[in-house]
């Protein structure tokens, strides 16, 4: 393997953390809540698929768009079951009720689903391998970023653009002024869980064709990862949140490729990463400093 | 006073020692095992209460620091020969392979090189807060986990140890969380005690009298992680067999169960919902698991018990804030017409 | 007293205080005076350590021995000597009202942490004479009888005055009252005056406050700086800042 099919690779990878981080960071940005369900939610958006794909009729690409929105739905209701009636309580509470829905998810999975791993029924489009200038892997390693870019540019003119996009920004920088303007605070908070949630399921689903192994606590680790992508670039950020899922993405595959004998460590890279990060600049590449108040 | 409170803990001591003594003798070997762990699950409580509760600081680096603990006490009380059995794939370093310690050294130990780690993780990561305090934890925790299944000459890797001594009874596991609950009852009524709750209450005001936050943190955090070594290293001794997944976040997140449930900043609390939860996981195992009743066998659901935990964590979280045995404001009140 | 020379605070472009140069001395009590906005919770923040000034160096001297301030942390400016009460209220609300002062006089412990575990009697004695000045710092204020109600329960005016009993306790030589009399109604107001006289006379204190009632400031204080904008506009005896035009100015605005 070269450089560049490290890269390509890194890029990849890069692409799915982002868009799982943009969940986290948009969520954090207006209810400074760490949303730690939401790795969670993005193994439901690959199971939905899963029975999705399997058990009805409907073909594949509309399953992955009907996945995405129930999975969209769900986290809505998340919010408003585990996060509303908690609104305004310390924030350790909350986070301990993150935590809670976060295990209930987990284990509701296994339930629900079995703790045998589930082979990802990846249409055969994607399996197809390509090979440009010696670079050669599945075609799913390039429409990941594709998907991505799209993505992230029509989330970009949603928030830049729309009414609700702005209501947005405006709770995100000052929830208590926004919130006497007459913006519907419930309205938005769900409209971020979906787009979050939405997100992660893309994520979700793009991950089981390009890992194609289905786990009740597949999200773990990813929704881990992710929220430290959404920190390295300064949480509430989405430039941010997309530029740390990158620096993280390449920076893992980038690891194991030149120094293989720390591979064991992987899984501690990003860790490592998130502390540096915290103690040398802990609002982020991308965050701005906010005074405290006394 | 102080005497009658004196009186009233040696009585406290007394009992428990001959109801252990009694359990001891009437118990099967199962419910020997459950009552240790509840004696095991008080001290974690307490110590992660201590960081969580008293002082106000969102750790979630417990299993970590348990890890330590097991992993200390495992290695330093294993006979030479099982330390042999072990490691086959690759030799454990011939300066631990040699080691025999006692049970009481070794838990010592496990206690003091779990505040050390404790210690040197706090003193950058207690700078932040909330949140951010919350997942640097976690991620150190992480990071223990990650380095404990790669040094395979020290911890024998993924595959674990198996046949640690198992010195754990109920006179180490009840006697260690009966002076848990002294030593952080005590820390808790005297003077740095209450620094630590005035911290948790409000940081600014806080150090604008005078507390040192950064010293008195780095203080909480490193007597807790003493505590919570020293769990770990008493659950290795009674289970016999460790290996690094034991470690991972679910671990951290039944003790924080035990916490909220407790109450946080509250011993008494903590005390007793180490008890029951420790219980009712067990006996809820069932659900888990098929039970086969002779003429049938009933299929359990595997996750089904977890599902129920973190419904009534959620639950209490949302419904009652202050976690299921904290005294209201309105029992305070009456105490205060009392006292008067 | 303390020394507060030529200091600057900046929040990224916004600045907040503008070269602000002031002395006070020893046994004086000093009033700051401004519109809303005008930087004066701020300039105490800077003293107290909360804020580290953009520019400018503060210098503190109880006894004759100078000590630069300005890059000290909170906790060490208190135990220098400097301790202040909050605008807006920052008791240790969920304890009791005797531990709130109690906690105050930490930060004279002599004892480490596990003679406090252990109770040596070193120790033992240091508790009970902590308790004792705490009893008598609520005594002094009015509070004895709520000493064991929890912080948050009292009404607002008696939070006030736990607020100078929490700060009396860590002994400070000089002590900031942000606000002292807000809410209060005109008897109070007397009161709260007669108070500040009393404790200074007692425990030789130099205070510094800022204070919106007019009574107050010309009350009790001998000097008076007037801050708008972040800028020092005025300073001197309440008669000379009363018949200042810069000063009735800045509070009535010009036509």
């Amino acid at each position: 393997m070269n450089i560049l099919q490290h890269i390509t690779n890194g890029i990849s990878l890069g692409s799915l953390y982002a868009l799982i981080a943009i969940g986290y960071t948009m969520v954090y940005g207006i209810l400074r809540l760490i949303n730690f369900a939401h790795g969670d939610i993005f193994m439901l958006g690959a199971y939905i698929t899963y029975y999705g794909v399997l058990f009805t009729p409907i073909p594949w690409w509309i399953v992955f768009i009907l996945a995405a929105v129930v999975t969209g739905i769900i986290g809505l209701l998340l919010e408003k079951l585990a996060y509303k009636p908690l609104r305004g309580s310390p924030r350790i509470t909350i986070l301990i009720s993150a935590i809670g829905a976060s295990f209930f998810l987990e284990n509701l999975g296994i339930v629900v689903f079995g703790g045998r791993p589930k082979a990802f029924p990846t249409p055969d489009v994607f399996n197809k391998v390509i090979n440009i200038r010696g670079v050669s892997t599945g075609l799913v390693t390039f429409i990941i970023p594709i998907v991505t870019v799209l993505l992230l540019i029509a989330l970009t003119y949603f928030i830049t653009k729309t009414k609700t996009g702005m209501a947005m920004r405006a709770l995100s920088k000052d929830y208590e002024t926004a919130s006497l303007m007459g913006i519907n605070i419930n309205r938005i908070i769900s409209i971020t869980f979906f787009i979050g949630s939405f997100l992660a399921a893309v994520g979700g689903i793009m991950w089981g064709i390009k890992f194609p192994q289905l786990m009740p606590l597949m999200g773990v680790m990813p929704g881990l990862k992710c929220f430290i992508a959404a920190v390295i670039g300064g949480i509430g950020n989405i430039t941010g949140a997309v530029i740390g899922g990158f620096i993280l993405g390449l920076g893992e595959i980038l690891l194991v490729a030149l120094l293989p004998g720390l591979t064991g460590y992987r899984d501690a890279f990003a860790f490592v990463l998130l502390i540096l990060i915290l103690l040398i600049k802990p609002t982020g590449l991308m965050g701005e400093k906010i005074a405290e108040k006394v | 006073m102080r005497n009658k409170k004196i009186i009233l803990s040696l009585i406290g001591i007394i009992a428990t020692g001959i109801l252990l003594f009694i359990l001891g003798n009437v118990l099967d070997t199962y419910k020997i095992r459950i009552l240790n762990l509840c004696g095991i699950y008080i001290i974690l409580g307490l110590s992660m209460n201590l960081i969580n509760g008293f002082t106000g600081l969102f750790s979630l680096g417990h299993a970590g620091f348990m890890a330590i603990g097991a992993y200390t006490v495992a290695i330093l009380t294993m006979s030479v020969p099982m330390k042999e059995l072990n490691f086959f794939m690759k030799p454990m370093v011939p300066f631990l392979a040699n080691l025999e310690w006692s049970f009481f050294p070794a838990l010592i130990m496990a206690g003091l090189i779990s505040a050390l780690v404790g210690f040197l993780i706090g003193a950058p990561v207690l700078k932040l807060t909330d949140d951010y305090l919350a997942i640097a934890t976690l991620g150190f925790s992480e990071i223990i986990r990650v380095v404990f299944i790669n040094i395979q000459s020290i911890t024998n890797g993924a595959l674990g140890l198996k046949g640690i001594p198992s010195n754990t009874n109920l006179w180490w596991s009840w006697g260690t969380a009966v002076f848990t609950i002294i030593f952080i009852g005590l820390l808790m009524e005297g003077s740095y005690g209450k620094a630590f709750k005035a911290i948790r209450e409000d940081e600014i005001a806080a150090r604008s009298m005078g507390i040192d936050l950064f010293k008195h943190k780095v203080m909480s955090f490193t007597i807790g992680s003493f505590f919570a070594g020293v769990g770990g290293g008493l659950l290795a001794a009674l289970l016999g067999t460790i290996d690094p997944t034991m470690f991972k976040f679910a671990l951290t997140f039944n003790i924080l169960l035990i916490v909220v449930l407790g109450g946080m900043g509250n011993i008494k609390g903590t005390v007793i919902s180490a008890i029951v939860i420790t219980i009712a996981m067990e006996a809820l195992r069932f659900l888990d698991e098929s039970i086969n009743l002779g003429f049938m066998t009933i299929q359990g659901i595997p996750g089904m018990r977890m599902v129920i935990f973190s419904i009534i964590l959620m639950l209490v979280v949302i419904f009652k804030k202050d976690g299921l045995l904290k005294s209201n404001l309105k029992d305070v009140r009456r105490n205060y017409a009392k006292n008067r | 007293m303390l020394k507060i020379d030529n200091v600057t605070m900046k929040f990224g472009g916004v600045v907040a205080v503008n070269g602000f140069n002031c002395y006070i001395e020893n046994g004086q009590v000093v009033g700051l005076i401004g519109p809303n906005g005008a930087g004066k919770t701020t300039i105490f923040n800077v003293v107290t350590g909360v804020y580290k000034p953009t520019e400018g160096e503060i210098i503190f001297d109880p006894e004759g021995k100078e000590e630069k301030i300005s890059k000290l942390r909170p906790d060490q400016i208190a135990k220098l000597g400097i301790c202040r009460t909050f605008q807006n209220i920052r008791l240790f609300k969920e304890l009791s009202v005797v531990e709130n002062v109690f906690i105050g006089s930490h930060l004279r412990l002599k004892s480490n942490v596990f003679s406090s575990i252990i109770r040596l009697p070193k120790y033992n004695n240091e508790e009970r004479q902590m308790m004792e000045k705490a009893f008598y710092l609520l005594e002094k204020v009015g509070l004895y009888e709520e000493k064991n109600e929890k912080a948050f329960s009292l009404p607002y005016g008696k939070q006030r005055r736990l607020e100078i009993a929490r700060a009396l306790a860590t002994e400070p030589k000089l002590l900031l009252l942000d606000e002292p009399a807000a809410g209060m109604n005109p008897q109070e107001t007397q009161e709260l005056m007669e108070f500040i006289a009393e404790i200074k006379e007692e425990f030789d204190l130099t205070i510094f406050l800022i204070e919106h009632h007019m009574e107050v400031v010309m009350g009790i204080c001998e000097k008076i700086l007037v801050l708008d904008h972040g800028t020092l506009i005025s300073q001197g005896s309440p008669q000379e800042i009363q018949n200042d035009e810069r000063v009735i100015e800045a509070y009535l605005g010009v036509e």
